[in-house]
């Protein structure tokens, strides 16, 4: 889609040059003593000690790291919160049995969590994955739970009125019209659980981006510490990109994507 | 060609429907009964918020009547009966949006247990039936609306349904599209033989397309008369329309429609000049 602004210049121009007045900003305030240089290096700095970093292979091993606790605490948060989703809403009487329950676990800060799981765990990636779980869970059962409640009735007495099985009702029309919220879901979760993941690794130094941080800060190699926090932007960018062609992709008949047909 | 099958006869004795949600208990229908034979084609009118609509979900089983029953074929209709399709007026929203139009067809089918290359011939057949054989692998939502009310009509069909309940479906169609579907659904209904019970608010409509059409009264509703529309079995948008006896029969109907909107209940209080 493009958007529909007046100007002529494209959108993804006007991003790239928000971009670059971003990095000259950073290059300049601490070059010309606006800001504490030991502190707050110039991007030139950051991207240097990135580059130097790139080539090691202690910063992939914890890389890869990071996106295994975040891909599978991710997992398990969507089809737990799917499958939840889908028994609360479909069965009922469930959903009011639930509901207060519900709403009282959901504010508990995940990071709340972390005594408890490092008693249970110690330092490992399961803490830091239940951190991750417990905090991306609700992101997509809310939205299925929503989505399920929102199948449109002329839909569902057609369904009904043509026999169909639960399980057929299920799959052939109470999952797609949830997607929209399933998708939101799963994007909101993904971005949680990878604020979660560097969140675990950081305070109960799990391996992975987080613990090279603290690493990083402990040997007062600043322009490290603010390489790292520019590979999480990356990574938090491409996960958004990444959903949101997912959505595109699995909702092509949704009006919100189809864009205008003859019809 | 889709396979003739056999119309089932349907009967509604004594159903009465009281919605009792929030506040006080609505009394949608009062009593109705009444015998549709099988392979007729009723069609019922009535003024607007004479629950029509109530009605057909209460014979498609989709709502329970609060006392009454409905029979089709000999079984109580408890809730959706096997060998009934229904065609509404949404078809935007009875459509599954995410599906081709030949899915869409072929999802009753398939729950149906009918086999493979038996649904794959029934599709395709239907989809003809509706004149939409190339619209196949479209979704329904790059079709225009009289389009996609065919692709539902074809979804009914493809069933091979013995009562075929069609609720206000060419109400969202534009007027040229309309007569195109009324004489669709007259061929299809000759063809076929199947019951068809179909609910309108267009009173022309219903004199054109009925074997007999049913007028309704206002709410608390009850059936003011059985219209017999003896017009022959060919029907004709022009000539029949501009019959003599098409134009009587439909100021009849038009007057019993006007006096029950202001509360007729009955027949004998009707004041008729047709």
């Amino acid at each position: 889609m493009t958007s529909r602004s007046t100007t002529r210049v494209p959108g993804w121009a006007l991003g790239l040059a928000g971009v670059a007045v971003f990095l000259l900003l950073l290059q300049i305030l601490p070059t010309a003593g606006v800001i504490d240089r030991r502190f707050f290096p110039p991007a030139s700095e950051m991207f240097g000690a990135l580059s130097s970093w790139l080539v090691a292979p202690q910063f992939w091993t914890a890389l890869g790291q990071t996106l295994t606790t975040w891909i599978t605490g991710l997992a398990i948060a969507f089809v737990a919160g799917s499958v939840l989703g889908i028994l609360i809403g479909e069965i009922p009487g469930m959903r009011a049995l639930t509901a207060s329950t519900i709403e009282f676990l959901r504010p508990v800060p995940s990071v709340a969590l972390v005594p408890l799981v490092v008693m249970l765990y110690g330092p490992t990636m399961q803490s830091t994955l239940i951190l991750v779980v417990y905090a991306s869970i609700w992101q997509v059962l809310l939205q299925v739970l929503a989505g399920v409640g929102s199948v449109d009735p002329v839909a569902d007495d057609t369904a009904r009125s043509y026999r169909f099985s639960l399980w057929t009702r299920v799959r052939t029309v109470t999952l797609p019209s949830a997607l929209p919220y399933v998708m939101t879901g799963l994007r909101l979760a993904a971005s949680v659980a990878l604020i979660l993941t560097l969140t675990g690794e950081l305070l109960i130094g799990t391996p992975g981006l987080g613990s090279l941080l603290i690493d990083a800060r402990a040997s007062g190699q600043y322009p490290l510490i603010y390489a790292l926090v520019l590979v999480a932007g990356a990574l938090g960018l491409a996960v958004n990109l990444i959903f949101r062609q997912i959505e595109r992709r699995t909702m092509f008949w949704h009006p919100s994507i189809r864009g205008e047909v003859a019809a | 060609m889709v396979q003739k099958s056999h119309g089932a006869d349907l009967s509604v004795r004594s159903v009465r429907k009281v919605y009792t949600g929030r506040g006080q208990a609505v009394e949608a229908i009062q009593d109705l009964s009444f015998d549709v034979n099988a392979g007729e084609l009723v069609c019922v009118v009535g003024p607007s918020g004479a629950g029509k609509t109530t009605l057909l979900r209460i014979l498609a089983g989709l709502l329970p009547a609060t006392s009454g029953e409905v029979t089709l074929g000999g079984t109580v209709v408890k809730g959706p009966p096997p060998g009934m399709a229904v065609v509404l007026q949404e078809y935007g929203r009875s459509l599954f949006p995410w599906m081709t139009v030949e899915k869409n067809v072929e999802l009753p089918l398939k729950e149906k247990g009918v086999a493979k290359a038996e649904r794959k011939r029934l599709v395709q057949e239907a989809l003809e039936a509706v004149s939409l054989a190339d619209a196949g692998k479209s979704y329904p939502w790059q079709l225009s609306g009289g389009m996609q009310q065919r692709v539902a009509i074809a979804r009914a069909v493809a069933y091979e349904p013995q009562v075929l309940l069609m609720d206000e479906p060419f109400a969202a169609v534009d007027a040229q599209t309309r007569l195109e579907l009324e004489d669709l659904v007259r061929a299809l209904w000759r063809r076929l033989g199947v019951t068809v019970i179909f609910v309108t608010h267009d009173i022309d409509e219903a004199v054109y397309l009925g074997e007999r059409v049913f007028v309704l009264s206002n709410r608390p509703t009850i059936l003011l008369e059985e219209v017999k529309i003896d017009l022959g079995a060919e029907r004709d948008q022009i000539e029949t329309r501009t019959h003599p006896a098409f134009g009587r029969l439909r100021n009849h109907v038009y007057e019993l429609v006007q006096q029950a909107k202001k509360g007729l209940r009955s027949i004998e209080d009707a004041r008729l000049t047709h």
